[in-house]
Order: structure tokens, then sequence, then C-alpha cells
């Protein structure tokens, strides 16, 4: 060790490992895996969104997982809580879907309106 | 590598250990290997999480849900819900005693165990895993050690630590900022500074749990005072029957030998400082400062008279500063928060936090790190969650050996320094003792005793002779031959040693006694006088005999009594032969019909 400069690199480097530790979060990722969930693909959705935060070094964002959200027909489902405690719920998600979630959504705080739960009653309506 | 997006952390200290969170880890291994999720979950070995009466414990991160009790079959549970579904198993939940589950309060911090701590010493215990360096540099590991060679001068760093009020978190209090400005003065070209690892007071755990959850502060803390001090070489003096914390410690130093924080130049500032593990072999008085630099030279763990005091002649007769584990625990938070900040906590003339290690008759036995201050009966009550099956809080016994019983009625006592010892008791290095309605002062007193007896080096007569003696006048009392004069025999002879002894193992072994007289004079009135033990616990004071009333002539005392000395037959109240009987209690505890009781 030859410097603070490289003890800070090293830290953030450790650091993005172990934020997960970190309960007190901005943001609120929460991917349903429930059996409906896995069937329908949640896992490399799920692991998308791990990757995809890690990347982008936000430590403040939680990815979680919850059970059914009864509307199975619709999984992969995820819901995304923003600090102020609205809920986004976004459906049929592919890792793809997921990436694009994260850079509009979670990095710029504007929702994919398209992917939501709303859009499609919209559609149907 | 694939990133984990589950960590699930569990307690590797020794009380978990013990408790098999070994066989947990290889087990929550396989079951993620079977679940093919095992690429998602990282799995982290932690160091004590403080809740061990709770042990193991298992903590699931994003989450932060804290499972306590966990069984081999529960964690087959946890993989399968928690892990693989994301629904969290309230059942196993540690959840605020007699409270719902509710979506917060299963969280770590939201316990009421660990709400109304302050965490600087422990603050990584059960936050990171100790064998791996890298996590202790995410949370500002290193940093202080950094800054300091890179920013400060050693007489700043000196300066810091006075002016954070810090004092010895071993026993006696002795401000650390004074014990490091008269390390720094003295002269000479080679210094040492050495950490006090050897734990002995029964009870006391705090110093082998930092050791194993956070091992690298105590070495970065220990390169810092080598600066500040001018040392270039460290030992730590840490007992043999410790035997995860000298795994770990071992591995913390080669890491950090890796990394160049410890060894040549370190931080490019020219700075040098290696460190070397001894291993003690379990005396108590090698904890004594004099005793255990003695022994890290090889020599036999005797105290040294002082002066000359460790400062100027020390280890290998050269100027030598000893802290407590604890103690350098404290000082990189120092260091990076400022001493402002450390002042801003406890009281005027103690500052900070102190950890306890709650034992004995307690709901949460465990680890718990308090502001100085604190009244003891937020620590037995609110943070200990009180005295098992609603019985009444006697005494708490603080210091160990050397210390002394705080009374029920001085339960508000705030937990300082100064206050302690002025109600003959004293901080110590943190074990505390809970005791309850049960337990007999006199008893307890003749435990202490008979661990000093056990313990004394046989160096100096007065801690030879005097506490043996001691020992028997409390052993006649016990055994009901005691007489009125005893007792003020044994309050002079207990005076005499603690002003004659010389080292502290021997100036503080009176203190059992001398606390306990003190505030339960009468129970040793009743043993001398009346020949009775009020709480029921000297064998020779006390019969065990059963209510005829109440004996449904079950059978069950006698098939229990290991000495065959119960007797009776169908529909005749059984009867104990008091002349065989050796109040076990055995039989008491399995009477289904409460028909047994003791009389004293």
């Amino acid at each position: 060790m030859k410097s603070l400069a490289e003890l800070a690199e090293l830290r953030q480097k450790s650091l993005d490992k172990m934020n997960m530790r970190n309960t007190d979060t901005r943001e609120r990722i929460v991917v349903g895996m429930a059996t409906c969930g896995i069937a329908a693909g949640a896992r490399p959705v799920m692991n998308t969104f791990v990757e995809e935060v890690n990347k982008r070094h936000l430590g403040d964002v939680s990815v979680g997982m919850t059970g059914c959200m009864g509307m199975c027909a619709l999984e992969p489902m995820v819901d995304v809580y923003d600090a102020d405690g609205t809920k986004t719920t976004y459906i049929h998600m592919t890792p793809e879907k997921a990436k694009r979630v994260v850079a509009e959504h979670i990095v710029n705080g504007q929702p994919v309106e398209e992917f939501t739960i709303t859009a499609k009653d919209q559609n149907n309506a | 590598m694939q990133i984990a997006r589950s960590h699930v952390l569990i307690c590797g200290g020794t009380g978990c250990l013990s408790n098999n969170s070994m066989k947990l880890k290889d087990r929550l291994e396989e079951k993620l290997a079977e679940l093919g999720i095992k690429d998602e979950i990282k799995i982290i070995m932690t160091g004590c999480f403080g809740l061990c009466a709770e042990g193991p414990i298992v903590v699931v991160y994003p989450e932060g849900s804290m499972y306590s009790r966990v069984s081999l079959k529960d964690i087959d549970t946890i993989a399968e819900e928690h892990l693989l579904k994301g629904r969290i198993v309230e059942n196993l939940l540690i959840t605020n005693r007699g409270e719902a589950y509710d979506e917060e309060g299963h969280q770590v911090e939201n316990t009421d165990f660990f709400k109304r701590q302050k965490r600087v010493a422990l603050r990584n215990c059960g936050r990171i895993d100790p064998e791996n360096i890298d996590e202790y540099i995410a949370y500002d590991g290193y940093k202080a050690l950094g800054k300091v060679l890179s920013e400060m001068t050693p007489q700043e760093v000196i300066d810091v630590v006075s002016a954070s009020g810090l004092r010895g978190r071993g026993g006696a209090g002795f401000p650390t900022g004074k014990k490091w400005t008269f390390a720094a003065a003295s002269k000479g070209d080679v210094k040492y500074v050495a950490c006090n690892a050897d734990e002995g007071d029964p009870g006391a755990f705090m110093d082998r749990s930092v050791l194993e959850g956070d091992p690298h502060s105590v070495l970065e803390a220990m390169a810092i005072a080598g600066y500040a001090t001018g040392a270039h070489q460290g030992y730590i003096y840490v007992r043999a029957e410790y035997p995860t914390a000298v795994r770990r410690l071992n591995i913390a130093i080669k890491q950090a030998r890796e990394y160049g924080l410890l060894g040549k130049n370190i931080f490019d500032s020219g700075f040098d400082f290696d460190i070397e593990i001894r291993l003690g072999a379990g005396a108590f008085v090698c904890g004594e400062e004099t005793a255990l630099m003695n022994s890290i030279e090889g020599k036999r763990g005797e105290p040294r008279p002082r002066p000359p005091f460790p400062a100027v002649k020390g280890i290998f007769g050269k100027p030598s500063m000893l802290n407590n584990v604890e103690t350098y625990a404290n000082i990189c938070p120092i260091i990076l928060n400022g001493a402002e900040w450390f002042a801003s906590m406890g009281t005027e003339k103690s500052k900070g936090t102190k950890v306890f290690a709650v034992g004995g008759n307690i709901n949460n036995t465990g680890l718990v790190e308090i502001e100085m201050g604190t009244p003891l009966r937020e620590v037995i009550y609110d943070i200990g969650g009180g005295i098992p099956d609603g019985k009444k809080f006697k005494a708490a016994q603080t210091g160990g050996p050397s210390g002394g019983c705080i009374p029920a009625s001085l339960i508000d006592t705030p937990m300082t320094y100064d206050d302690l010892s002025a109600i003959g008791s004293m901080m110590g290095s943190g074990g505390l003792i809970v005791m309850d309605e049960d337990n007999c002062m006199v008893d307890i007193a003749k435990f202490f005793l008979g661990f000093t007896v056990d313990e004394s080096c046989g160096k100096c007569p007065p801690c030879r002779i005097g506490t043996k003696r001691m020992l028997e006048i409390l052993e006649k009392i016990t055994d009901g031959r005691g007489e009125l004069e005893d007792i003020d025999k044994l309050e002079k002879l207990a005076k005499n040693i603690k002003a004659s002894a010389l080292c502290g193992l021997g100036q503080t072994a009176p203190n059992p006694i001398l606390s306990t007289l003190r505030y339960f004079r009468d129970e040793y009135i009743a043993h001398v006088v009346d020949k009775k033990c009020p709480a029921g616990v000297c064998k020779k004071l006390i019969q065990i005999k059963i209510n005829k009333d109440l004996c449904k002539s079950c059978g069950i005392c006698a098939k229990t009594c290991p000495v065959a000395c119960i007797r009776g037959e169908k529909k005749v109240p059984y009867e104990i032969d008091q002349t065989k009987c050796l109040k076990c209690g055995a039989c008491l505890e399995k009477c289904p019909f409460k028909a047994i009781y003791k009389e004293s």
C-alpha cells in the first residue's frame, strides 16, 4: 500500500461487493420469485438487475425478491419502490427490459411507462 | 465472477461455532448447490453479533432478516423459501419478544437488543468477514492508518487520543492519551507496543469477540500506536485457549503484510511496523502488565515491582506501551471521526462506549456495547431482556474477581468508571454477571476467591497466603462453622491484602468480599448466627425434604436420585435419607407435583 488514493480505490471495489448489506436504501427493486415467476424466467431478470446495479456502483439500490404477486400470467413481474414509497410495477420482464429499467428509471428517475402494468391496462381499454 | 444477489451472514463467533454454525454453513452450501443457486448467493462467516443466547444467528441480505436459533432443518427451509423464492420465513425470525412480526422489526438494527446499543469497538463484528481484509477496508479499514502516516505528526496523533478522553478498557481506566505521551517521551531507539489480549475474568469475552470478529481493527490501531510512540514492533499477547481468535489474527497479519499495511515503508511514509503474536498459557496473572511482559520475554509470568514503569523499562528492558484489545478497537474511529465526536458520547469523565459481556441469570446473554453512563437497569431490562422465569434481580457483579457487586437498590447507577468505583464495584474489563434471588452472595464471594487462590502466582505473601486464608474463612462460614468474629477477621484481612499485595491481582482480590460484606452483611450473619443460607445454595446449611401432603408416591424422585437415598412405596409418601443426601437437587427439578423443597 503506497498511498491513500490506492486505499480508496480498493475500498470502493470492496464496498461495491458489500453494498447489499446496507438496508438503508434509496430505491428497492423487488423481483417476483415464486414458482410462477421462476418458471416464466424471473431468475435471469433478477441476475441482470444485480449485475447492472453493481456495474453502475448504485450502492444505495437494493435488489430483493418477493413471492407470488397473484397475477401469474403477467410474470416475470418486478416492483420498483422509489424513496418516497411510490411503487411502479413492471410486467413480462426480460433481461433486456431490466437493463432499460435500471438506466431510465433507477438512474434517471423516469419510469419506463411501456413496460408497466398500467400501460397494459390502457392498451386493453 | 458472478455478482451475488444475496449475502448470507452466519455468525462464526465462538458462541455460535459451539452451537454448530460451521455445520450450518456446510449444509447451506450443499443445499444451494442442490437448488442450483450456488453462484447467486454468497455465504460469509462473520464475528460475533452479540446475541449469543439466540445463536446460531443467520442474517440474510438485502432484506437484513435476522434468523435466530437456526437448526440444520431451519437452514434448509431458509434456503428453499427465502433464498430460492424470496419468502421471508417469519416463524424463524428474531422478533422483539412478544411482538408480532412486522416489516421492519425483523431487521438486525431494529430489534430491541441492537436498537439501544451504540457500536464503536464492535462496529464490524457481525458485519464483515474477519478473514477477508477487503471487507475491512470497505468499511474504512486502514484509512485511519493512512491518514495518520500521510497527514499527521506523532504528537498530533497523541493529542487527538488525549482530547478524546479515551480511558483504558482493560479495567483500571487509565487515560490512554497519557499512556501514549509517557511512552513517546521515553528515550530509546528501540521501543515496543503491545496488546493485552489475555482476557481471563470468568464470564468476560469481549476481547475475544473483537479479535474474532474484527482482528484488523486491532492491528491497524497498534500500527498507529507504534507511529505515535516511536515503536516499530508490536506484540499481541493472546491466550492459547482462544484458538479461533489466534487463527484469525494470524490470517489478518498475513493479509496486512501482503498489502504492505504491515512491514517496511507503510503508505510510502518511511514508517516500518510489524506485529508478532505471543501465546499465553492461560494464567490469569499474565493479564497484569508487568507479568505479561515477563511472559512475552519467555520468562515465568510473575509481576515485577513498579517503578520502573513499562513506559521506561518494559519488554526486554525497553520502553513499552501496553493497551487492551478494546482500547485499540476504539482508536481508528477516533482518528477518523475526531476527538470531539468520541468525547460527545458518555459522561464528563467516562467518554465513549463500553462493551459488556452480559451473562448469568439474564435472558439475552451476549455482548452489548452501550454509551458510558447508561444506567444498569437499561442494560439488564431493556437490552438484556430481564431475568428469566420472572425472578427478582438481586445483584450484578462487574469486574470479575477484581470487582464487586451492584445490589438491586443501586440498579439505577450509571455505568461509568467513577460511579462504579464509588459504590465499591469497578468497570473492570466488562464482565457483567447478573444474579437473581437464588444466588447466595457468600457463595459468590467464595467462588471468586477460589479463582484468585488458584490464579495467584505466589510471588508475594499477602496474595499467596492471604487469599488462601480468606477462602478458608469463607468455607468455614458456608459450612456453618462460622463465628461472628470471623466476619471482622475477614474484613481486616481483606483490607490488609488490598494495601500490601504486589500487583493488581492481589490488590483487587479482596474486592468481591468487601463489596458483598458492604451490601449483603445480613446474609453473612444469617450463615454465621442462624446457620442458614437464605438463598438455599450452601449445601451444608440446607436440607431437601418432601412435603407429605403433596407427594403422590409416583417414585420419579427415587429413580432420579444418584445415590438412591429416597425410599417409599405406593400410597405412602416418599422420604429422603438425610444422612446420604448429596443435596444435588436433581429430585427437586424432576418432581411433577412440586412436593420437594429446600429448607434452610
